[in-house]
């Protein structure tokens, strides 16, 4: 269950999980000595990087139009 | 070199417990911010230096300038100045110095003791480099794709509306634009001038 209904506090901890993920790439690669864990840690920055350039647009967009940040803001959006 | 991953583990741990229990934004992204340098110093002490130096550049540089951007974008509402007011007040900052002086004792500890410790279990760039552009070429290449489809998609739901209509200046445009600017001596006496 979601506690947190902030948006900008939904992205944080969204970069919060990618970068634990990440972390568990890393380690597994240093523990196998593998270059691989790292190759996919720069495919996560990667992904992470689009995903809150594009997020955060998303969150302007809607503090324009609903003047709120609450997530059960949009839960009129139907359809 | 272990007492610094497990210091550093620890701030990563405490900064993101913290940065989830915090009201406001932006003492929520001060604690994120030590976290990721956190979790920078935990990859460094693992024998990655590379990603540790990515993680500080990108992540705690790039994408948290981003949000601060953004928060202090969205506050500027008519609530701002009381706002402001409320953050001014002194010891918020202390608790991610706090932490930040620590993860900085581990890392003069690491930097004092040297590279030896980083010997076992280092993945130098260079394997990286090769792997990334060797068998992972592909996946660079999606990698570039998605981010050209981050940039236009954030460009597209980034643009604003003009809220004025566009001055579309035509032939007496030193007069319209005199006029547009409300300065009614400068469209007079281009007006006056026009006069025969």
């Amino acid at each position: 269950m979601l506690v947190r209904r902030n948006l900008i506090f939904v992205l944080m901890s969204l970069e919060v999980m990618l970068n634990a993920a990440g972390l568990a790439f890393v380690v597994a690669g240093a523990r196998w000595h593998q270059a691989d864990g790292q190759v996919v840690f720069l495919f996560i920055l990667a992904m992470a990087g689009a995903e809150v350039a594009v997020g955060l647009a998303l969150v302007r967009q809607i503090y324009e139009r609903f003047r709120s940040l609450d997530a059960d803001a949009l839960s009129e959006m139907k359809g | 070199m272990e007492l610094a991953f497990y210091i550093a583990g620890a701030v990563a741990v405490i900064a993101t417990l913290l940065m989830l229990t915090r009201v406001n934004v932006v003492h929520a992204l001060l604690y994120l911010i030590v976290s990721l340098l956190a979790v920078a110093v935990v990859f460094y002490t693992l024998g990655a230096p590379f990603v540790a130096a990515l993680e500080v550049i990108v992540y705690a540089g790039a994408i948290m300038v981003l949000f601060v951007f953004v928060v202090m974008m969205l506050n500027l509402g008519e609530h701002g100045v009381e706002l402001e007011k409320q953050w001014l007040t002194p010891g918020i900052w202390t608790g991610p110095v706090l932490l930040a002086s620590i993860l900085i004792i581990a890392v003069f500890y690491l930097v004092r003791g040297g590279t030896a410790g980083l010997a076992t279990g280092a993945v130098e760039p260079k394997e990286v480099g090769i792997a990334l552009f060797g068998p992972y070429l592909i996946g660079v290449e999606l990698a570039s794709m998605l981010l050209l489809a981050g940039l236009v998609g954030a460009y597209h739901l980034g643009f604003r509306k003009a809220e004025k209509p566009e001055i579309q200046y035509g032939r007496y445009t030193a007069e319209r634009r005199a006029a547009a600017s409300g300065n009614p001596v400068l469209a007079r006496t281009d007006q006056l001038a026009r006069t025969p």
